[in-house]
């Protein structure tokens, strides 16, 4: 911490309240000096402290403060790194079932730019969200798991209802290459009946609930390969169905014939690996997820590389 | 950032830059870390995806199966690829297919020195399948493209990269000969849409 840091957090401070108090930028830096230097406290959270002073010697509200000490007002596709204090003007899209008494409410946020789980905490004590309506969200933090990040509503956010509606587009995106390998676990699955649970089997049994009668399903874990980049791709029952010919009564019979699943994905791979596909859908963590499919067929054009080629 | 191992990229190369691609290295002294061949254009290959005619295949083996196919690229040079036990999938692929056949080819880029001290570079298949002419052709168009990217990368003085740095030191050659392959390659392609639009 250098003496013009102090200086310039002491000097915005001061702007925040020079209408309403009688201060010195010279005493909200020694305050912060004090904080910072004597009780070591971390330079953000002195400034929050002396901040939060400020506004009950002025009898003010957090909110009165024109962005003033505020976050930054994030899109929903701007949010790529944890524990960042945003706000967000959000849509509830989808409410899920909380699993867990700690928590309130769960569920996925949308804008314009996609969505994002959220989770707000039972001890935060915080209004209800409603499916469908519109709110500002302010002071809420960015987490991250496997690489998929969401917003957690605590007891500092404050929550507020627009009277507007928000168009929540997807983030899918569209990867192109050759489908150069079929992972294990594709093909005939069997998955755990057990409700809300749809862990894949090993063996017949499932890592949650022990040896149990599966359902079969089908599934590929593909990777698209374009020479520059790679995008591992998950196809469910339909998107395999469709990628491969195969259904899911045939992949069983297959499998009844030869007396073994794995004839199914060995199949698959005959089919399909080395072709070229675009495949459209959101990702999850490090997998995009094939909504749709496309066998690229048509014929190259090697007009514009040849152009390019004899440019050189 | 994530600590998932990230999977190597295949990298598009035609067979006449792949078979001068002699040298390798690793990144790392782990007896486990990837080895790769070095592309005289300057780029590390740990992976490659090729998609030729299958002309030949063979069992050179002496104790066991071991399958040698060949695949040509449209000018005529050939990627050689090995498979034997520990490819069980690719080595009955060889075994069933009857060449001629389009296929396409995922695997390592692997060498061996020759009694006589040369360095022969082949293929060891991860999966071969049977592809169609349009796939060939697409795959044809993309090599072009990569190669072509990557001699402009090496060409252009102002390019800081270590496997260009590396590729100069090692090779050091001209890359006109890859340049013209990816012009043949290009070219025949042409000629063949040619000659079906003129059937």
């Amino acid at each position: 911490m250098t003496e013009t840091d102090l200086r310039t957090h002491a000097a915005d401070i001061h702007d925040q309240f020079s209408d309403q108090l009688d201060i010195t930028v010279e005493d909200v830096e020694e305050r912060l000096r004090t904080l910072v230097e004597e009780y070591k406290v971390p330079v953000d959270e002195a400034r929050r402290s002396v901040t939060n002073t400020y506004l009950d010697e002025a009898g003010m509200d957090r909110d009165d403060l024109d962005g003033g000490g505020g976050n930054e007002q994030k899109e929903v596709r701007e949010i790529d790194a944890p524990e960042e204090w945003i706000d967000i003007t959000a849509k509830v899209v989808d409410l899920w079932d909380a699993t867990s008494d700690a928590v309130a409410q769960v569920g996925l946020l949308g804008d314009e730019t996609g969505t994002v789980k959220f989770t707000k905490w039972s001890k935060s004590d915080l209004p209800t969200l409603e499916e469908g309506k519109v709110y500002s969200l302010r002071n809420v933090v960015t987490d991250e798991y496997q690489g998929r990040f969401s917003v957690k509503l605590n007891r500092t956010t404050t929550i507020e209802e627009l009277d507007e509606d928000i168009e929540v587009g997807d983030d899918a995106i569209e990867v192109e290459g050759a489908l150069v390998d079929i992972q294990s676990g594709s093909g005939l699955i069997k998955r755990c009946p057990e409700e809300n649970c749809t862990r894949v089997l090993q063996n017949g049994r499932c890592s949650e609930h022990g040896e149990v009668e599966g359902e079969f399903d089908l599934r590929i874990k593909g990777v698209l390969d374009d020479g520059e980049d790679v995008h591992e791709v998950i196809f469910d029952q339909e998107a395999t169905e469709n990628l491969t010919d195969i259904t899911l009564e045939e992949a069983k019979e297959m499998a009844m014939d030869a007396l073994d699943t794995s004839v199914v994905a060995d199949e698959m791979r005959e089919k399909t690996l080395g072709q070229y596909y675009s495949v459209t859908g959101p990702t999850l963590g490090r997998y995009v997820l094939a909504n749709e499919v496309e066998l690229l067929s048509e014929p190259a054009d090697p007009e514009a590389v040849l152009i390019k080629a004899r440019s050189i | 950032m994530s600590s998932t191992p990230t999977r190597e990229v295949a990298r598009r190369v035609f067979a006449r830059e792949f078979n001068d691609a002699t040298y390798t290295f690793k990144e790392s002294d782990d007896e486990r870390a990837p080895v790769y061949v070095l592309l005289p254009t300057g780029q590390r290959a740990n992976r490659v995806f090729v998609v030729g005619t299958l002309t030949e295949t063979e069992d050179v083996g002496e104790d066991s199966e071991y399958w040698q196919g060949r695949i040509v690229d449209p000018n005529g040079d050939t990627f050689f690829t090995y498979a034997g036990q520990y490819q069980p999938d690719a080595a009955s692929m060889l075994r069933e297919l009857e060449a001629p056949e389009y296929v396409a080819v995922v695997g390592k880029p692997r060498t061996y020195e020759t009694e006589e001290g040369d360095v022969n570079v082949s293929i060891r298949p991860e999966s071969i399948s049977r592809v169609d002419q349009a796939t060939r052709d697409r795959w044809v168009v993309e090599a072009a493209e990569r190669t072509l990217e990557r001699i402009q990368a090496y060409s252009d003085e102002e390019t800081v990269d270590e496997y260009v740095e590396m590729a100069r030191e090692q090779y050091g050659g001209s890359l006109d000969p890859y340049k013209r392959a990816v012009e043949d390659a290009l070219a025949s392609l042409e000629a063949d849409e040619a000659e079906a639009s003129a059937d």
